[in-house]
């Protein structure tokens, strides 16, 4: 804390004399032509996207992180201090230009340094359990906060739907309805229904104000349902979250009217079950099934459009790299980290909404990107709407991949898997970047905070860990539970972060 | 008496009479008029009878009834919520643990039929048939010599009886059977005397297994419910299996290593 303090005075202080710093590192230079060769580089900033700020400059190889900083700022004329993170040759600059450079570097060459620009807020790490709510009967198989952190809604083996007060930490509501397990809850993204599922085949749709069902149980899938998706805010006609995408064990993705209560499409195709469903921001529809395919299919319309093979077993998650803009909607995190907007026109709530994906997609160069984790203990990276073919095959995992999440600024996709790891990849070519071990059992469910600095994962082991991405280490340990932790989510304000599992018990962690 | 089904070929060939369906219809129709009409006329103890037989046939009627209604009307599904709930990413995977569980507990007992085992002492000298036996001539047809006595320690059930003299072919001395053993346990550390159940295997020759000769390097089962072990079940395991580490021949008792 102190430290943090310090470094921000020491900031204040040399804000005005930017440019006179500029000016003294060419003074060193021009002396460290004189005395020693070695001593300075030729660099030139280069944005994600290949544009290069400023004109090539000599810096000292000595120099540190926090100046480079500086002078990309003065160089960019920026008002506020956006940090960024810096590369060279693909290996992040953490402390000084001179660890990252290897001997094949020479004075003659101009070095690239390659600047990421990195979220303006900072989430804290959650570091204590604030509340353990009891109330389930059974084991809690999925917990959520809504998209605008007002909800918290947690669904479990006793057929119930439970809504929790986040502010205080205390039940809301319990809604009954379910026959059997309620397998998954999806928020829309609007924020103002919960659509749960449950292993008997049914859909519920809850209202989070009242608690009560909002228009009929949608009927229709044979079996257990897998995984609902919304459709992204943005597509939708008047602002509203109206259709949703369900898929179950019988191998259908099912498109519903939530309004009707009826059935719109019907798309099948796999010939075993679905594992996972995204509702892509461009109107498609990926679904990721046993058979080992992956197929896109067109919303409007419920055409197939590709099928992605490669994986040797079951494809058991996807994960989008807008998946993050998706699913906060309109609701943008540094926002809701000084108060709650709450945003009532669903027109400005599109355009919203609209802005965000834009934003997240080119932060993403554009494309949207599609990682898929399976059981056979690879992942792959696809560009769906290019290719049928892969952009990479990420090996490296021991045992089968749970789960796999892009992180909210699209660069990184981490992945989780059985053999106790998890994995961190480039998000834009699937290069491998670290492993984090820590857990001491297969790792079940990962969440990034709305900065993309932070990983919470849950595990078998019944422990949750915090992890920094920057340092790529382990931050906090977070026991408490007494069983396999199923269920972990990190809110969108980045305040808090909700687990249940085997226990029964719904846990809240704060810092 | 008729020789072949002479009305069944007649109504194959000619159909039934036409106004079957009506006649069968008003005798049925008949029926309870005609019935209500005995149980009024009769009395004493036939009535009793007619009555008895009546009642039951309604409560049948009855319950094939309801068993019918609740066939047909459409139930509420008042199956209980299994226990132990797992979420989605977790449906499939149970059964792989249990199936594995099992294939591992069927490769075990494959194993064990088989008659492989992980023994302490793998290689053991043959034992020839000259040096166990030792050739007796008795009897009648001494010159046949056909008789046997085994010159190494045996180990006899409690149930054996011998044969009469004249047709008993192999003699197990008395001095050399063998009732217990000397079993070390190799994780425990620790040594017991242990009765013997059975010879499970004699590696040099099967009718030796049979005889229950008991030689270096020899499989006994033993009895070992008094060390109190338990299966993963939970069951106390009452036999296991031993190889003879001496010669108990030469030494007087029997040394053996436990299997585990």
């Amino acid at each position: 804390m102190e430290v943090g303090m310090k470094r921000d005075n020491e900031e204040d202080s040399e804000a005005p004399e930017k440019i006179m710093k500029m000016n003294e590192t060419s003074e060193d230079t021009a002396d460290g032509m004189e005395n020693a060769d070695k001593e300075n580089v030729l660099a030139l900033f280069r944005s994600e996207s290949g544009e290069a700020a400023g004109p090539p400059v000599e810096l000292p190889i000595v120099l540190a992180r926090d100046k480079l900083q500086q002078i990309l700022n003065a160089f960019l004329q920026q008002e506020d201090e956006t940090p960024y993170s810096f590369f060279v040759n693909d290996k992040e600059v953490t402390q000084e230009l001179s660890k990252v450079m290897d001997s094949k570097t020479n004075e003659e060459k101009v070095m690239t340094i390659l600047y990421q620009p990195q979220a303006v807020f900072r989430v804290r790490p959650v570091a204590r359990c604030t509340s353990s709510m009891p109330g389930h009967a059974e084991a809690v198989l999925s917990a959520s906060f809504s998209p605008d952190c007002r909800h918290l809604a947690s669904g479990s083996g006793d057929t119930t739907v439970r809504f929790w007060d986040v502010g205080t930490e205390t039940p809301h509501f319990t809604c009954r309805g379910h026959r059997h397990w309620v397998l998954v809850t999806s928020w829309s993204t609007d924020g103002e229904r919960l659509a749960s599922a449950c292993k008997a085949g049914q859909i519920f749709i809850w209202d989070p104000k009242t608690g009560k069902q909002i228009g009929r149980t949608l009927t229709g899938h044979k079996q257990w349902i897998t995984a609902l998706c919304w459709e992204p805010l943005h597509l939708t006609s008047d602002g509203k979250c109206v259709r949703l995408a369900s898929a179950g064990k019988d191998g259908n993705v099912r498109i519903w009217n939530t309004n009707h209560g009826s059935c719109e499409k019907v798309l099948s195709n796999h010939v075993q079950g679905i594992t996972a469903l995204k509702w892509g921001g461009e109107g498609l529809i990926y679904s990721a099934s046993q058979d080992r395919t992956i197929k896109m299919w067109r919303a409007s319309d419920g055409v197939m459009c590709r099928t992605f093979q490669g994986h040797g077993h079951w494809v058991n998650t996807l994960a989008l790299n807008t998946d993050y803009a998706l699913r906060i909607g309109a609701y943008k995190p540094e926002a809701m980290m000084q108060d709650r907007p709450h945003i009532t026109e669903s027109e400005k709530r599109k355009s919203y909404a609209e802005k965000q994906y834009k934003e997240a997609l080119a932060a993403a160069g554009g494309v949207e990107r599609l990682a898929s984790g399976s059981d056979d203990f690879t992942l792959f990276l696809w560009e769906p709407s290019k290719s049928r073919k892969p952009i990479e095959r990420m090996t490296g995992h021991q045992q089968l991949v749970n789960d796999v999440k892009f992180s909210p600024d699209t660069r990184l996709i981490a992945s989780a898997s059985f053999d106790k790891s998890i994995r961190l990849w480039s998000g834009v070519n699937g290069r491998f970047l670290a492993v984090l071990r820590g857990h001491v059992n297969g790792v079940y469910q990962i969440a990034w905070s709305a900065d993309s600095r932070l990983l919470v994962s849950g595990s078998k082991d019944s422990t949750l860990k915090v992890w920094n991405i920057g340092a790529r280490k382990m931050e906090l340990d977070l026991p408490g539970h007494a069983d396999e932790v199923y269920a972990v989510d990190w809110s969108p304000d980045g305040q808090r972060v909700v687990s249940g599992g085997k226990d029964k018990i719904l846990k809240m962690w704060r810092r | 008496m008729p020789q072949n089904e002479h009305i069944e070929l007649h109504r194959k060939r000619h159909g039934r009479r036409l106004d079957y369906e009506e006649r069968l219809r008003k005798r049925q129709a008949r029926e309870p008029h005609k019935r209500s009409a005995k149980a009024k006329e009769l009395f004493g103890l036939k009535a009793k009878l007619y009555n008895k037989e009546r009642r039951n046939e309604k409560i049948q009627m009855k319950k094939t009834i309801r068993a019918h209604e609740e066939k047909l009307s459409k139930q509420k599904d008042n199956k209980d919520v299994p226990e132990g709930a797992v979420p989605s990413y977790l449906l499939d995977r149970e059964g792989q643990s249990r199936a594995k569980v099992l294939s591992n507990m069927i490769k075990q007992k494959r194993k064990e039929k088989a008659g492989k085992w992980d023994v302490p002492i793998p290689k053991v000298r043959a034992q020839s048939e000259a040096e166990v036996f030792k050739v007796l001539k008795t009897g009648k047809r001494k010159a046949k010599s056909w008789k046997r006595m085994v010159t190494k320690v045996t180990y006899v059930g409690d149930s054996f009886t011998r044969k009469p003299p004249k047709f008993e072919r192999f003699i197990r001395p008395m001095g050399l059977r063998f009732k217990k053993a000397h079993v070390t346990h190799p994780e425990l550390k620790a040594t017991f005397c242990l009765p013997i159940i059975s010879v499970k295997k004699n590696p040099s020759s099967t009718m030796y297994t049979s005889l229950g000769v008991i030689t270096k390097g020899t499989v006994i089962e033993v009895n070992i419910s008094e060390l109190g072990l338990v299966t993963q079940s939970g069951k106390v395991v009452w036999g296991k299996y031993a190889q003879v580490t001496n010669n108990p021949e030469f030494d007087g008792c029997i040394n053996a290593v436990l299997l585990v």
